[in-house]
């Protein structure tokens, strides 16, 4: 009778997990020599580019242990990046135990310790696990103090590897099975299946993928979502053995996928709980914890026309990304579009990148804003991260902004240079360590906002690309917040509208104005550009008038050419945007709003 | 909208002594062989013998190019002689030439055929300028040639001048303005030098060698236009100049080339030439070889061909009357430009005029721009 074990492998960024994956892999024999490549599991494009995991991804291996007993090991390989951190959440609800991997050069970071109190809240086994002994910079010995001290675990339960070189890997393949416990026998109970990831298939419509907490599932069985009742009929399951492969049954302690037809995107719910039609679970498991976005920014299509395909998208996409919210939203200037809500500003690239790339959609996306609260003269208080819904100054008692606690490591030459860009992003508190020769840790308060519209970019720069940094949400600081409009021929631009502090309004004010004045072509008639706030203009800039605007000949060969041109510029003016009598060019959008950061 | 008026005939001549580096008018180097000049009169008289069935009596023949000059003057007499028998009379009889060609028998020989116009393509009175256009003669050249041609006694004669030379100081272009207009000429064409994609200029505009400036291109424009209208002519038409005759509102225009601003039909022969009879406008291949291979085959020079609906007609009707200083019709503009038209009056680039929309010079100078924004749909 073959055994199964469910653990996740969490840690930090870049701390191993992927590699480590790739040599259990490559010793479960899943892959031949000539196929496989380095991050294995890492299969999206950004991802390869990135080198980082921004999705979980779950692989059985086959083992066999001394003894001579078989195992299924259900692997979820998971992303360390903070803004993904509900990638691991959702890895963990279907695991017993998890692989806590360690780098030993860098010892426990901020992540570790947030993947430590999520695994203990899921009451996981824990299995430490220090990577990286190969490296000459390895400090198996401090990290060891680390474990005992920081993370409350044993030191002398942990495992070492190089999951580099392939040592200790053995170690780790027995850590598994004898420490991680096998999953619950449950298999007579009714089928209650949690739902905790999936993806749209144009072919087969949407893949499942589950674990099955209590019963048994087979293909021609008819299930139904608890969320809304919706009924398939399972057309297919199986395991993940790098590809699909398809079984005839799985029972309680399984992880697989499900193909049942399902076309409507919108029955599938990550989080969500399916059990048989027939003789049903009494009440669906426990869901995920409902995320929190903190980065906001609207997306619209670069060509309004476009808006029900990105709408399809959206839908399609979210099911592969279950840490995304969006609602609609609408722009005098860009139409119909969505407000969206990010974990974080990779999250916000990746998924900008991910619409366009895998759903095809060209897109413009607003400048990205935090959520802020106000306090109102009648006591009201309201959070705003859409400048549109910024409340009238009159009536604003208090604002307040979101503030981070950051932790940034560089090379103690480049202190001199961080501590003014933080100071200069409004950052307080700060305080300093040095956690090894040469290396030294700096902490700050800063307001989130900051750090989103261009901290990390800044700092890459100015430590030469030597810079880390990593940050928490601690809470929110009273902050003097404006709305800053942006004016095209005295006409609000509602695209371009930002909150912001005000001692930052100017600047980022001129900077607009300027970016448009290089978009904005030269028209029949001189443009004024301004950003104001309230009535109150902070910023103009022009954009003169054409002198000229003619060609010297016009003959008998040349009357189609000219109308031609005037056809031409009738159909390209469906994509232009009216604003002031002024003819945007949607290219004057997406570059104002992507080049923000540099 | 097309008008009732007579047609005209336009004969492409597609032959120059050589390539003049910021051309890009159809013509072939003859390069001192003049193998190919018989070949293409028997394509031309053959393609008349087709295309011309059908067409009322031309009031204009314009022979252009190229460099029609480079033929002998028995051979622009045959050419003539083509169609003789279906001009109206009077017809107006334009023949372009270079100042390099004019000599005492070629212009009598004109005069003899019937011809009662030239077009000279003088281009500067500048030594240097001319020598950087690529052109093959010079300023004396051109006013002995326009002297002979006063001898010779042609009623109407235009000169052709190019502006807007890089770096050109508008001092410079006055002097050749004045020196046109010292010797009294019917018409002059003032073009602003144009960088055509695939000429030699071009080439080097696109290395970065020479530089255009358009403001100091619409500078020269301006003070272009005051100083020939207080010499007395007309600014017509964007390029285009007349000198004012005796009666009030009289002038010496060029009677065929308007027939292109009114889109009056125009029968065109020879490669590379263009046709509009009121309904469709088709265009000759553009190559010599091509053309005659063309005829042989088909009877037809034809490369293409596009049939002109109301919308079309009603672009094609604005894109040119705004190059004129007669304007466009309100009445075609549309009432939904209303807005539009408003604008352009207020920032004083037009004027209404009898039912008309009349350009005015800084009109001129943005004519391609005012045609975009009337020849949109009114913004909502
Ligand atoms: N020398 C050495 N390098 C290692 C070892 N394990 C991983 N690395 C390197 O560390 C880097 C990060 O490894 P990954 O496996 O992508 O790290 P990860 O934890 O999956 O990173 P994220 O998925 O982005 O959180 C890569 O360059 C690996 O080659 C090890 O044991 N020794
Ligand atoms: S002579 Fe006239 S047609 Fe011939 S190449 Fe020169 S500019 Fe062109
Ligand atoms: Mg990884």
């Amino acid at each position: 009778m073959r055994q199964t074990r469910n653990f996740s492998i969490v840690a930090h960024i870049d701390h191993g997990k992927s590699t480590l994956a790739d040599r259990l892999i490559q010793k479960a024999g899943l892959i031949s020599e000539r196929d496989f490549h380095d991050q294995l599991l890492d299969d999206m494009d950004i991802e390869r580019e990135r080198g980082i995991t921004i999705k979980s991804n779950t692989v059985t291996l086959p083992y066999r242990d001394e003894a001579g007993q078989d195992y299924d090991l259900n692997l979820i390989d998971t992303p360390g990046h903070v803004d993904f951190t509900y990638e691991v959440s959702r890895a963990l609800a279907a695991c017993e135990g998890v692989l806590l991997l360690i780098d030993a050069t860098q010892g426990v970071e901020a992540q570790t310790l947030a993947h430590l109190y999520s695994a203990l809240e899921h009451d996981l086994t824990i299995v430490p696990v220090i990577n990286k002994i190969d490296l000459k910079a390895a400090d198996v010995e401090r990290v060891k103090e680390q474990i005992g001290s920081d993370l409350g675990l044993d030191p002398d339960e942990a495992v070492l590897i190089s999951a580099k070189t392939g040592q200790g890997v053995e170690e780790i393949l027995k850590a598994i099975v004898e420490r991680i416990p096998a999953p619950a026998q449950r298999s007579a109970e009714p089928l209650a299946c949690l739902v905790f990831d999936a993806y749209y298939d144009s072919f087969r419509g949407t893949v499942v993928s589950f674990r099955i907490v209590s019963g048994r599932l087979e293909p021609g069985d008819v299930i139904r979502f608890f969320s809304n009742g919706a009924t398939h009929t399972v057309e297919e399951i199986g395991r993940f053995s790098l590809k699909h492969k398809p079984t005839r049954a799985m029972q309680a302690g399984d992880v697989g996928y499900l193909i049942a037809g399902i076309k409507t995107v919108s029955d599938v719910l990550i989080g969500d709980t399916f059990t048989h039609k027939h003789c049903p679970a009494e009440k669906p498991l426990p869901g995920f914890k409902e995320v929190k976005p903190v980065v906001f920014s609207s997306i619209y299509p670069i060509s309004s026309d476009d808006y029900p395909a990105l709408s399809d998208a959206m839908e399609k996409y979210k099911l592969n990304d279950a840490a995304l919210t969006y609602q609609k939203d609408t722009s005098i200037a860009l139409g119909q579009g969505f407000r969206c809500g990010f974990l974080g500003l990779l999250h916000l690239e990746v998924a900008q990148e991910r619409l366009e790339r895998e759903y095809g959609q060209s897109i413009i996306m607003t400048m990205p804003s935090v959520r802020y609260r106000f306090v109102l003269s009648n006591g009201q208080a309201v959070e705003v991260d859409n400048p549109a819904h910024f409340p009238d100054p009159v009536q604003v008692r208090v604002s307040e902004e979101p503030f981070i606690l950051t932790s940034i490591m560089i090379p103690d030459r480049y202190m001199g240079a961080v501590m003014q860009l933080c100071l200069d992003c409004r950052g307080v508190n700060s305080s300093f360590s040095y956690p090894a020769p040469g290396r030294m840790e700096i902490h700050f308060d800063l307001p989130l906002a900051e750090v989103i519209f261009d901290f990390y970019d800044k700092l890459k720069s100015i430590t030469q690309g030597y810079g880390s940094f990593d940050y928490e949400l601690i809470g929110y600081r009273p902050s003097d917040l404006v709305k800053l409009d942006i004016l095209v021929n005295s006409e609000p631009v509602d695209a371009l509208a930002t909150m912001i502090h005000r001692d930052r309004a100017r600047t980022r004010a001129l900077q607009i104005c300027k970016r448009l004045k290089d978009e904005i072509p030269r028209q029949m008639f001189k443009i004024a550009i301004q950003g104001a706030i309230g009535s109150t203009i902070i910023a103009r800039t022009n954009i003169s008038a054409f002198r000229k605007d003619v060609t010297a000949k016009c003959y008998g060969g040349d009357v189609s050419r000219k109308r031609k041109l005037l056809e031409k510029q009738k159909r390209g003016k469906k994509r232009m945007k009216m604003v002031g009598q002024v003819q945007i060019p949607q290219s004057a959008f997406v570059s104002v709003l992507r080049t923000q950061k540099d | 909208m097309a008008s009732r008026e007579r047609p005209g005939l336009y004969i492409h001549v597609p032959f120059c002594e050589r390539k003049c580096p910021y051309c890009d008018f159809y013509s072939v180097p003859l390069a001192g062989s003049r193998a190919g000049i018989g070949g293409y009169l028997e394509s031309v008289a053959c393609e008349w013998r087709q295309a011309a069935s059908g067409w009322p009596a031309f009031d204009t023949l314009y022979i252009g190019g190229g460099t029609p000059s480079v033929l002998d003057p028995e051979q622009i007499a045959s050419l003539l002689d083509t169609a003789r028998a279906s001009l109206a009379q009077p017809a107006e009889i334009t023949v372009e030439l270079n100042p390099a060609d004019v000599r005492a028998a070629l212009l009598a020989a004109l005069r003899a055929a019937g011809v009662n116009r030239l077009s000279l393509g003088v281009q500067s009175f500048a030594d240097d300028e001319l020598a950087w256009l690529g052109r093959r003669h010079d300023s004396a050249a051109a006013v002995r040639a326009i002297a002979l041609i006063r001898e010779a006694d042609f009623g109407s004669l235009g000169l052709d001048l190019i502006y807007a030379l890089p770096g050109q100081d508008p001092s410079r272009w006055r002097r050749n303005l004045q020196r046109a207009v010292a010797l009294a000429p019917e018409h002059l064409s003032c073009y602003a030098l144009t960088v055509a994609p695939g000429t030699p200029l071009w080439r080097r505009a696109a290395r970065g060698e020479i530089v255009t400036d358009e403001d100091a291109s619409a500078a020269l424009f301006l003070d272009g236009s005051r100083l020939l209208c207080d010499a007395g002519y007309e600014h017509y038409e964007v390029s285009n100049f007349a000198r004012l005759a005796g009666d009030p509102g009289a002038s010496l225009r060029s009677r065929h080339n308007q027939k292109y601003w009114s889109r009056t039909p125009t029968l065109g022969l020879g490669p590379a030439a263009h046709s509009f009879d009121g309904e469709r406008r088709w265009w000759n291949a553009r190559d010599l070889d091509g053309y005659a291979a063309a005829l042989a085959e088909r009877g037809d020079a034809r490369a293409g061909e596009e049939r002109i609906d109301a919308a079309m007609a009603r672009l094609e009707a604005i894109a040119l009357g705004v190059r004129t200083a007669d304007g466009v019709a309100l009445a075609v503009v549309g009432d939904e430009q209303r807005c539009n038209v408003d604008r352009i009056c207020d920032a004083g680039w037009a004027t209404r005029r009898e039912g008309a929309l009349c350009p005015t010079r800084e009109g001129l100078l943005r004519a391609d721009g005012i045609a975009r924004l009337l020849g949109s749909d009114p913004d909502t």
